[in-house]
């Protein structure tokens, strides 16, 4: 039965791409209003302290910021379904053409960064709550804590100094595209990925524990004891594969906010991905492009929240059946 | 004859505290040994850890347990290895545990949780075991099998997950089944059966049982022998109608004497020609319900129409699901009903605003099931009672609210000091008592009682039941008493209701109902309660 898509997977697949939608057009209507509420004239202080009124009235126009507010929400709401984000203040650049250009540098980081952040989290968190209490457990709560608590751009300056400075195995920063070289991306990758896989998979750690306790104090488990069955097989086909259910949830919030890109962590290591797009941005005051910035994100983040439910019903048949 | 488990001076402990102390059984093959006592008496203690299954972190467990076998040493559980003791779990040993909505694995289909134990235990391939699941299935009573198979628990009702898990727990063949409370979180109608089922299945493979219960009625349904545990200690162990009929031990007395058995007791009687409080008329209720895949309506009650009048205690029973408490929802406010009347001394209780709606919840108070978490842990008891009494403003000032406070602990027979006490400091039976003082603390016209006693212990429970009654006759109050036993229901009320499915489908007098039950429903009901005398002692005469 499985592998075939009952009816009712494909209504709640329905439900939560209907969901999606509407929220996505929230985030549209939160994004075009920045603009608005920012105070002052935004063209104005796009174009600083030197500008005729001509050269005014034109950014006004080609910005479309002289027609009434509604349109101006059409035409954006179309210009973004259709791609078009309008240009940068900076540069007069398509804002979708920066963030295309800068998007791979993020996702590949995010992805790098997850990777080792899961490597780390799950064999750490099932060890912790299988052995709870004992000294290995405490070990892992407090390595945890510390990576929870240790500042990134510490972390990414103390592993620049160690890696690079004093042992010159890795790159300190900048970036290659994975198409270009592989191997040279994976050197440049290696730092900042770690860096945010640290935190991140330090806070997961937290959540597969005690989703883990959680499930192993449930009443399957002790029948699944009570069978007679070898402790590895309680332990991942029983145990793990249930904590695994709630521990989705927080392993997507971690991927979207890597994908938010990690500012600071691109910023020590000059990874230029979106986090020092919009670190930029903010500081030159270029609009467009936070607008375009903040719109590609939530768009990502309602993309994996959405692999996130898929993923429930591939893994949960309360979901899929219900 | 040799046992098939024999237990010697078994002892748990968990730091300081003692929680089994020396107890010692046998059971032999195709014999059901009982143990019997309340919670905290250390019942489910006792057989996990004779059976090594124990897991309660820190528990020290001390003595022997025998299972036998052909060869003559047999095996120590208490002295077991973990290795040792996987080889004969699910093996040689079957296990069906309490509440079936969490006993089985949501993620796996049936065929999963049905085939791994044979085939780590027998050896045999998936397709082996898979007909080998389909004949349990089959043995356990579910319809259609080999189209269940593939089905997950979630799919299944309470009482066909309480079959699946016998199912499993029998999937080796075992000598020796334990059930731990195996009917407690059932309706009384699924209980009968599996009571039954369980039965057959012994009779048939000529299995050891071992029961646990802390109702004597369903123990005196399933068991040969009995062993009732108090604090502990193994107080009385004997044949079960030796147990019934000349009990040895005052605690046993105490169990038998407090269960509630059909036909013993029927409240005081009440005015037939009191006014009419409390009228429903045609109430019709339906939900509608969202889940992960879209939304659905759940008629919970159609048509339901009743009077109560003042003084008079209206029971209300039926099986979950019926539809009951949701009747109670609409009297509190908590639901909105689709269509219908309710009155009060003649006025509508819908549609009420503002001081009105206030005056309702003065005038209709209720009392919760689970008295762990109808009290909030950070309210001491003193506040806990006061709050509808500063809401109502009903006593003047602080002192005035304490006054009344302990006036109304006096009247549940509770001590003035435990004004002080928090809920975490109270035991069950205290704790329901705090959550009827607090309903009377409104002086309400009309007390609902929503399976109030139902979580309690059955000593506690008499004792609560008691002081309802009592209070009843003291202070004239009038009841909705909802409840699923119907020897609780006959003790306390005057006129009875049988919901079934959303609907009323008998009303009839206290004397009426039980002499003479019109409704098949009703009678179904009725002849799903244990009888009063074991069955052992019905195959002896």
């Amino acid at each position: 039965m499985r592998g075939v898509l009952e009816n009712t997977t494909v209504r709640f697949l329905a439900r939560r791409l209907a969901y999606t939608a509407v929220v996505l057009v929230g985030v549209m209507v939160v994004v075009f209003s920045i603009v608005q509420l920012v105070p002052g004239d935004p063209v104005r202080i796009a174009l600083g302290t030197r500008y005729t009124e001509a050269s005014y009235e034109a950014l006004r126009a080609a910005s479309g910021l002289d027609r009434p507010l509604w349109e101006q929400f059409v035409g954006y709401l179309g210009g973004a379904l259709t791609g078009d984000l309008g240009v940068s203040f900076r540069n007069g650049e398509p804002v979708t053409a920066v963030l295309l250009e800068r998007l791979p540098a993020t996702i590949s980081l995010a992805l790098a960064g997850l990777v080792i952040g899961l490597a780390v989290a799950l064999p750490a968190g099932i060890y912790s709550a299988l052995r709870e209490g004992r000294l290995s457990d405490g070990i892992v709560r407090i390595a945890s804590q510390f990576g929870v608590s240790v500042p990134d751009f510490w972390m990414g300056m103390l592993l620049i100094t160690l890696f690079s400075s004093v042992l010159g195995w890795l790159p300190s920063s900048g970036y290659v595209a994975i198409t270009d070289d592989p191997l040279e991306w994976l050197r440049r990758v290696t730092l900042p990925a770690i860096t945010m896989g640290i935190v991140a998979g330090s806070i997961m750690t937290r959540y597969i524990r005690a989703a883990v306790l959680d499930v192993a104090s449930m009443g399957y488990i002790r029948t699944a004891r009570s069978k007679g069955l070898a402790p590895k097989v309680v332990t991942f086909r029983h145990i793990v594969r249930n904590a695994l259910v709630p521990v989705l949830t927080i392993t997507g919030i971690q991927m979207a906010t890597m994908l938010g890109g990690v500012i600071v962590v691109e910023v020590v290591f000059a990874w230029p991905g979106l986090g020092r797009l919009v670190f930029d941005a903010v500081a030159s005051r270029d609009y467009p492009i936070i607008q375009g910035a903040v719109l590609l994100i939530a768009v990502m983040f309602l993309l994996i929240n959405l692999l996130v439910d898929v993923l429930y019903a591939v893994v949960d048949p309360r979901i899929r059946l219900s | 004859m040799s046992a098939v488990l024999s237990v010697r001076d078994l002892g748990v402990t968990i730091g300081r505290s003692t929680i089994v102390d020396g107890v010692s059984f046998d059971v032999q093959r195709g014999q059901t040994l009982g143990i019997v006592g309340e919670s905290g008496s250390g019942k489910s203690m006792t057989v996990l850890a004779a059976t090594g299954l124990i897991d309660a972190p820190g528990a020290v467990v001390t003595g022997a347990s025998r299972l036998g076998s052909t060869d003559a040493a047999g095996l120590d559980l208490v002295a077991a290895t973990p290795t040792q003791l996987r080889r004969v779990h699910g093996d040689r040993i079957g296990f069906i545990f309490q509440d079936p909505s969490t006993s089985l694995n949501p993620l796996l289909t049936l065929e999963r949780q049905l085939t791994e134990g044979p085939e780590a235990h027998l050896g045999l391939t998936r397709r082996q075991a898979r007909s080998r699941a389909l004949a349990l299935l089959d043995s356990v009573g579910i319809p259609n099998p080999s189209d269940r198979l593939a089905a997950y628990p979630h799919q299944l009702s309470g009482g066909q997950r309480q079959r699946v898990m016998i199912a499993v727990a029998l999937a080796c063949d075992p000598d020796l089944l334990i059930a731990d409370e195996p009917t407690t979180a059932l309706d009384v109608t699924t209980q009968a059966q599996i009571i039954d089922l369980v039965r057959g299945l012994q009779e048939e493979r000529g299995m050891a049982v071992v029961w646990i219960s802390h109702d004597l009625g369903v123990i005196g349904q399933v068991a040969d022998d009995v062993t009732v545990l108090y604090r502990g200690e193994a107080v009385e162990q004997r044949p079960i109608v030796e147990v019934f009929d000349e009990p040895r031990h005052d605690y046993t007395r105490t169990l038998l004497d407090a269960r509630p058995v059909l036909g013993l007791a029927t409240p005081a009687p009440a005015d037939p020609n009191a006014d009419v409080l409390l009228s429903i008329r045609d109430l019709d209720v339906s939900f509608p319900i969202t889940t992960a895949t879209g939304k659905s309506t759940v008629h919970a009650v159609r048509g339901a129409s009743l009077d109560i009048r003042r003084g008079h205690t209206l029971g209300l029973v039926g099986e979950s699901g019926s539809g009951k408490s949701t009747v109670a929802g609409v009297l509190t406010g908590l639901t909105e009903p689709a269509s219908g009347t309710v009155t009060l001394e003649g006025r509508d209780i819908f549609g009420r605003r503002g001081t009105e709606l206030t005056q309702l919840r003065r005038e209709i108070s209720m009392v919760f099931q689970d008295p762990f978490s109808s009290l909030n842990p950070r309210m001491s008891v003193a506040e806990a009672i006061a709050e509808p009494l500063r809401v109502h403003r009903l006593a003047a000032g602080a002192k005035g609210r304490r006054g009344r406070v302990e006036e109304l602990l006096e009247l549940v027979r509770l001590p003035r000091e435990f004004a002080d006490r928090f809920p975490h400091e109270l035991s069950g039976g205290q704790r329901q008592r705090v959550s009827i003082a607090r309903a009377l603390a409104v002086e309400p016209k009309l007390m609902i009682l929503d399976e109030s006693t139902a979580s309690l212990d059955v000593s506690i429970q008499s004792q609560v039941l008691e002081l309802l009654a009592t209070l009843q006759q003291d202070l004239g109050l009038t009841y909705l008493f909802i409840a699923h036993d119907l020897a609780i229901v006959q003790q306390m009320s005057h006129e009875i209701a049988v919901m079934r499915q959303g609907e009323i489908v008998e009303l009839s007098s206290n004397e009426r109902l039980y002499a003479d039950p019109q409704h098949d429903y009703t009678r179904t009901l009725l002849a799903a309660i244990p009888p009063e005398r074991p069955r052992a002692a019905a195959s002896e005469a």
